[in-house]
């Protein structure tokens, strides 16, 4: 059990004009023992910010602390993160047995491999006999099983699930996020679960994070976000996501208000969402970076010009969720991450 | 395994083969020679100097009487493993060069990138005589010159296909398990690269063959005594006028070498490959295919009866039969191995040998795509058809772009191809299509390479990809997979628009049955290799008929799942196509089975929604709590 603090971490790619900042001034708090879901549309730097714990990107500025011990990566010996890739048809080696992709990864320090292979094969619900089949043998819900089993061989402290099961079917989807969830409570493993579905984060997350553009936007107990979400990102996000009995989301329509000033506004901020350009990383917008595309900003409502202009995430933590927006709904209250218990947040 | 059968249909090529047995006569000629032919080819005979042809001296003789068919045929092994010496030097060297940036790390790999890149400006034989120079005259030094020569070349090679591998997931992995570099390289790298870099090798090697001999003809090779095939034609190259036999023999030999080499490497290299859209072996069931019912105009797609097999013999798609008419998106649900992909492909034309397509009747846009009418329409013809009309979209734009290729160039290429635009105009377009499929900055991301794209704007991009022409068939494997929920609305949208502006169909192909019901106008689950029910869109969230319908739809989490309990799964897993049940595949994970499930597969019956079970459940619309507990 070990809790993993983002400090004010930055990682840039490239230089020059092609210069490109992923993941822009992120602090971010896996408590110990607990799952923190990051939600966040393509590009917003989840991976980035994944790939940053583990040593896979390198950071501009900032640091990753483990129980308040900046991470070092070496080779060889424990280590204490662990990582779980999106896709289960490149993550493991077509030209390894999965026995010894997943003995490649107990610590030299540890426990006999062989013994460890099999436990861990049964550990994630797979036959032990398993282990002289190649990946190619494999379905995909099978092979994300030997990728879990090959994270938790390095027998991490927190665990980092990168769109674990957006490359599965619905059916397999299911038996891994059960699987996740029953390891993870009975192991008490923290947590990073990264996906771009909320319903699958809900499932599973304690805590839920929203990105955007490189940046946290909201952060809070997961009840709490997704009940009463304060950032407009976070709505738009909520109003996305699958519904029981939804057939077509497509487009949303305003509703028909009797005074037509507000009508009008309606209309002007479902279209803003409408044509909202995709985001581009390399020209952050200035002021909040969500305002080309917020149905509250200043492209509908002409009195938010200072949205233009003014950074709404430095001074977040002041208002709950820490939601970066200077027109959130909720009063200005802080959270405290850790002090939320499991039960309170459900 | 697949590979072992490809390595040996490759040998069952007529190309292939000749090439093998020519290389196999070569390499035992070279390793057999000398200890037969020795004696003959260094016996003095000075009774017959510098003689033409006779029958006792086949090829006529040299300066001091020699043999010189007896010596054409020992200097083969001085020629080859010099050759295949030089060939493994410049491997090596191309290895320790390509794979020195996993090696060093990111800036010394930089920098060895940039030699390479500079080494490999220079042409190999000005480098070879450079080098020649350098390490001096004899067999030695020319191995030297000829090895390093070929090794700017090997090292690119070596980089670009390290740089595929490095990049998948599994070397991250093993980094983050706290595996060195030396072993990743050895254990995850090199055994992965190994196949491609023997085959061009053996490609590099007839080559070598041929420069090796060009140092040996200007004397900077191998050195009397000793002689190989470069030395020989040398040494007659004087009396090319008088016995021209002499002078010819040895180039011969120096061709022909070569060229098995050369071909057998390309042979393997073709067969082992992943050349793009090449028509499959077409087969009809029923000889007549000539459509029957009247022609639909609305039609874009028909498909009756498809079947695609594997030797093994499996058979993964059973019988697949539907129709698309214009502007229609219809979506194909199931899961992973029912078939999905398989249909996509066939109608696509990109399913290779030795994969088996047969229907009674494929036809795109009234055209057959299969069968005796079309065999008769020329295979160009029909891929010039399928080049403009037809695009398709893939589940990992990753893997569908060249890495190494800027987007806006790789979109082009298509249309230069095809519609014979110019550069210019080809480019112009790919700018306007980047435009139309709402990539920001057009202009500048098209001179992007693909991993400067995040996913959703890769797959934006290939959307835009595909309307480089004017299609009229969209088709579109698993398009928003791993895509977030806004992102997947602008890619759905983005079809949508395309639909309705241009009157495009849509095949669109999902495990997720919730993107399908949101976008298409008629949706068919699929599994195990057959359509298991067909219904509107409209109907899927109440009207579902098929017990797996139902299932899937349930398994689905959303924001009103309960916390509290276990996800809902269908239990058991997707049959395995080598071995279908008898009666209806899906019988060992139904809990509504009866009897006569086990004796026969249902037929797709019904007409506007089509349903494939013994026993279809409620028709009277349930409320979606039943359809829940109906779960176990
Ligand atoms: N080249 C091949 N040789 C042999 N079998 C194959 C080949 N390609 C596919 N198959 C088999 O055919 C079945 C169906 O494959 P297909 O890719 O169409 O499924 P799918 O529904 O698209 O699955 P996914 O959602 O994973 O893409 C699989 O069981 C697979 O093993
Ligand atoms: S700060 Fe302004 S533009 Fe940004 S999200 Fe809030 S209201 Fe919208
Ligand atoms: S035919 Fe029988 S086994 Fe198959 S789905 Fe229908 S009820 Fe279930
Ligand atoms: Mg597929």
């Amino acid at each position: 059990m070990s809790e993993l603090r983002f400090d004010q971490v930055t990682v840039r790619y490239g230089a020059g004009r092609r210069a490109l900042t992923a993941v822009d001034g992120v602090d971010l708090t896996v408590p110990s023992g607990q799952v923190v879901g990051l939600v966040g549309e393509s590009g917003s730097g989840k991976s980035t910010l994944a790939r940053a714990a583990v040593g896979l990107a390198e950071l501009s500025s900032g640091q990753i602390l483990l129980d308040g011990v900046p991470l070092r990566h070496r080779t060889g010996g424990r280590r204490p993160l662990q990582m779980v890739f999106q896709d289960p048809y490149s993550s493991l080696d077509p030209r390894m047995t999965i026995g010894d992709s997943i003995a490649e990864a107990v610590p030299r320090s540890g426990p006999p491999r062989r013994e460890e292979v099999t436990r861990l094969l049964e550990l994630v619900g797979l036959d032990a006999d398993r282990a002289q089949a190649y990946p190619g043998a494999l379905s995909g819900g099978q092979r994300q099983r030997v990728a879990i089993a090959r994270a938790l061989a390095g027998q991490p402290d927190v665990v980092i699930a990168d769109e674990i099961t957006s490359a599965l079917d619905v059916s397999i989807q299911g038996t891994v996020l059960n699987l996740v969830r029953s390891l993870q409570r009975e192991l008490r493993l923290s947590m990073l679960f990264i996906s771009h579905n909320l319903a699958v984060v809900r499932y599973v997350s304690d805590y839920i994070a929203v990105m955007y553009l490189g940046r946290i936007v909201e952060f809070g107990p997961a009840a709490d976000v997704l009940g009463d979400p304060q950032h407009p990102y976070t709505k738009e996000l909520l109003a996305a996501a699958p519904r029981r009995g939804a057939t077509s989301l497509l487009d949303p329509v305003a509703p028909r208000l009797s005074d037509p000033a507000a009508q009008a506004v309606a209309e002007r901020a479902v279209q803003v969402v409408a044509e909202a350009e995709p985001a581009d990383p390399h020209h952050p917008p200035a002021g909040c970076r969500f305002h080309p595309r917020c149905p509250i900003g200043p492209l509908v409502l002409s009195d938010r010009e200072h949205c233009l202009t003014i950074d709404p995430t430095t001074d977040a933590d002041r208002r709950r969720h820490r939601a970066a927006c200077h027109h959130v709904a909720g009063a200005l209250q802080p959270v405290t991450t850790g002090s939320v218990s499991k039960e309170d947040s459900l | 395994m697949a590979r072992r059968a490809r390595w040996i249909a490759v040998l069952r090529t007529p190309v292939g083969a000749g090439a093998g047995v020519l290389l196999l006569a070569v390499l035992l000629l070279a390793l057999f020679a000398p200890l037969l032919w020795s004696d003959q080819a260094s016996a003095i005979d000075t009774e017959h100097l510098l003689e033409g042809t006779s029958s006792q001296h086949w090829l006529g003789t040299d300066s001091l009487g020699r043999d010189i068919f007896y010596r054409v045929l020992v200097a083969s092994r001085t020629s080859i493993m010099l050759a295949l010496l030089a060939t493994a030097l410049g491997v090596l060297a191309g290895l320790v060069l390509g794979t020195a940036p996993v090696l060093l790390g990111r800036r010394a790999g930089r920098l060895t990138t940039a030699l390479v890149n500079i080494a490999v400006a220079f042409p190999g034989l000005l480098l070879a005589l450079f080098f020649a120079v350098i390490f001096g005259v004899g067999a030695k030094g020319a191995v030297l010159a000829i090895g390093l020569a070929g090794a700017p070349a090997f090292a690119r090679l070596t980089q670009t296909l390290v740089a595929g591998i490095a990049e998948r997931d599994f070397v991250a992995a093993a980094r983050i398990a706290g595996v060195g570099r030396f072993r990743i390289l050895l254990r995850h790298i090199l055994p992965n690269i190994a196949e491609p870099l023997v085959v061009n090798a053996t490609i590099g090697a007839g080559g070598v063959l041929l420069a090796f001999a060009g140092l040996s003809f200007l004397g900077l090779g191998v050195q009397p005594p000793a002689y190989d095939w470069g030395r020989l034609m040398g040494e007659s190259l004087n009396g090319i006028y008088v016995h021209p036999a002499a002078a010819l023999a040895p180039g011969v030999a120096v061709v022909i070498a070569g060229l098995a080499f050369n071909l057998f490497g390309e042979a393997v290299a073709k067969g082992l490959g992943v050349p793009a859209l090449v028509g499959p072996r077409l087969r009809t069931r029923t000889p007549e295919t000539v459509p029957a019912a009247p022609v639909d105009d609305e039609a874009v797609l028909v498909v009756k009866d498809l079947r695609v097999s594997f030797p093994g013999p499996i058979t993964p798609v059973r019988g697949v039969s539907f129709t698309i008419h214009k502007g229609e998106i219809v979506g194909v649900v199931g899961e992973s191995g029912s078939g999905k992909s398989l249909t996509a492909l066939a109608v696509a034309q990109l399913i290779e040998p030795p994969g088996q397509v047969e229907a009674a009747e494929l036809s795109f846009l009234g055209a057959p795509l299969l069968g005796r009418l079309a065999d008769r329409g020329s295979a160009a013809t029909r891929r010039r058809l399928l080049g403009t009309s037809f695009a398709m979209v893939f589940q990992d734009p990753m893997t569908s772009f060249n890495p190494t290729k800027r987007i806006g160039v790789q979109l082009a290429e298509g249309a230069r191809e095809h519609q014979g635009l110019s550069r210019r105009q080809a480019m112009a377009r790919a700018v306007d299509r980047l435009r139309a499929v709402r990539v920001p900055a057009a202009g500048r991301r098209a001179r992007q390479y693909p991993h400067e794209f995040s996913g959703g704007m890769r797959q934006r991009a290939m959307i835009g990809m595909g309307l480089m022409g004017a299609p009229a068939l969209i088709v579109a494997d698993e398009p928003t997979t791993a895509l977030d929920v806004t992102v997947q609305r602008q890619v759905l949208r983005l079809l949508e628009t395309i639909r309705e502006t241009d009157d495009v169909a849509v095949l669109l192909i999902s495990h997720d049955i919730t993107v399908v019901a949101q976008v298409c106008d008629r949706v068919l689950v699929m599994y195990a290799g057959r359509i298991v029910e067909d219904l509107p869109a409209s109907d899927l969230a109440t009207g579902a008929r098929h017990p797996y319908t139902r299932a899937l739809l349930a398994a689905v989490p959303d924001l009103d799942t309960p916390l509290d309990e276990p996800l809902a799964v269908i239990p058991g897993r997707p049959v395995d196509p080598s071995a279908f049940p008898t009666g209806c595949a899906y019988r060992v994970r139904c809990e509504f089975v009866v009897e006569s499930c086990s004796a026969k597969d249902p037929e797709l019956v019904g007409a506007d929604h089509r349903v494939a079970c013994w026993n279809p459940q409620g028709r009277t619309v349930l409320g979606i709590e039943s359809i829940r507990t109906g779960q176990r």
